[in-house]
């Protein structure tokens, strides 16, 4: 019984797996409520999302791609030992999630400065379907940044546990769900890209 | 071990993935600029679909689980088709 752990792979990868299906539904719902309100709205979601920038969500959608490409290879590198590598991917892809974030902040900036946010008077002069489509808006893109933040946390915590060895070549689970969740915000911007800036236009 | 986690994808399949996913990027991007109605969001969903699809068989490494995890995000899935399917079954036939 000498410090022996028992490590169950297949178990904490597949509870990483659970956890992503209950995301799944959450945005799920959001999804629909923007589905419902489009079918019930389809000229003022129109108008409304026809304000946003086409440059700004494919931008991102770059970005987030990107980060995804260096997750999944920081998997492979760590477990053939190159190490240094995959903390440096990692670190490339907490700086796509700080990129994303300087990206969202000056989109939110621009829709800000036009009037375009809850409580504002213009938004109380604009159509109901309109103001709709903006509620809708920023909550799904709102919880999905709050979900970029915690993703790039989790990715730094786990670069720690690289660092002091905690995570390796052999035991490289954390690793793994860590980049499960990272690719689940890259999963989720994939519908939200094209119904919030394109679809509409 | 044997297991499937052992299996390691190399960097190549990843990059291949990736390029895929921007060449489907730019063709919803690009097919965005014409007017199809309804077909709109139709296009839009199966092109990020593919996607999806691309991001959870590879980067997500579903392609190489067993039985098990493939089970459960099916019927996830399943559950989210129904979850969509009955509130449109109400709110279009209201």
């Amino acid at each position: 019984m000498s410090g022996h752990v028992h490590k169950d792979y297949i178990g904490a990868k597949f509870g990483m797996w659970l956890f992503l299906f209950t995301e799944v539904l959450l945005f799920g719902g959001l999804f629909i409520l923007y589905a419902v309100y489009l079918a019930r709205y389809p000229q003022e979601f129109i108008s409304a999302g026809g304000e946003l920038d086409v440059r700004f969500g494919g931008g991102n959608t770059l970005v987030l791609l990107t980060s995804s490409l260096f997750v999944a290879i920081s998997i492979t590198a760590l477990r053939r030992e190159k190490v240094r590598l995959a903390m440096g991917l990692l670190g490339a892809t907490i700086g796509c999630a700080a990129l994303f974030m300087i990206n969202k902040y000056f989109e939110w900036t621009a829709k800000f400065s036009h009037g375009i946010y809850p409580g504002s008077e213009h938004f109380a002069a604009m159509k109901p379907g309109e103001v709709v489509f903006f509620n809708i808006y920023y909550l799904t893109t709102g919880l999905h940044g709050i979900h970029v933040v915690i993703g790039a946390i989790i990715l730094a915590w786990t670069m720690c546990l690289i660092r002091s060895g905690r995570v390796n070549a052999k035991d490289w689970v954390i690793l793994e769900n860590a980049g499960l969740y990272w690719h689940l915000v890259d999963l989720i911007w994939i519908f939200i890209f094209p119904l919030y800036y394109l679809v509409l236009h | 071990m044997t297991d499937d986690h052992s299996h390691i994808v190399p960097y190549q399949t990843f990059v291949i993935v990736w390029c895929a996913l921007l060449v489907l990027t730019g063709i919803t991007v690009w097919v965005a600029q014409y007017n199809l109605g309804a077909w709109n969001v139709w296009v839009a969903l199966t092109i990020a679909t593919f996607k999806s699809g691309l991001v959870v068989a590879y980067f997500m490494h579903m392609k190489y689980e067993q039985w098990l995890f493939k089970l459960s995000l099916l019927s996830a899935l399943a559950i989210l088709a129904i979850f969509i399917g009955f509130t449109f079954f109400d709110v279009l036939y209201r």
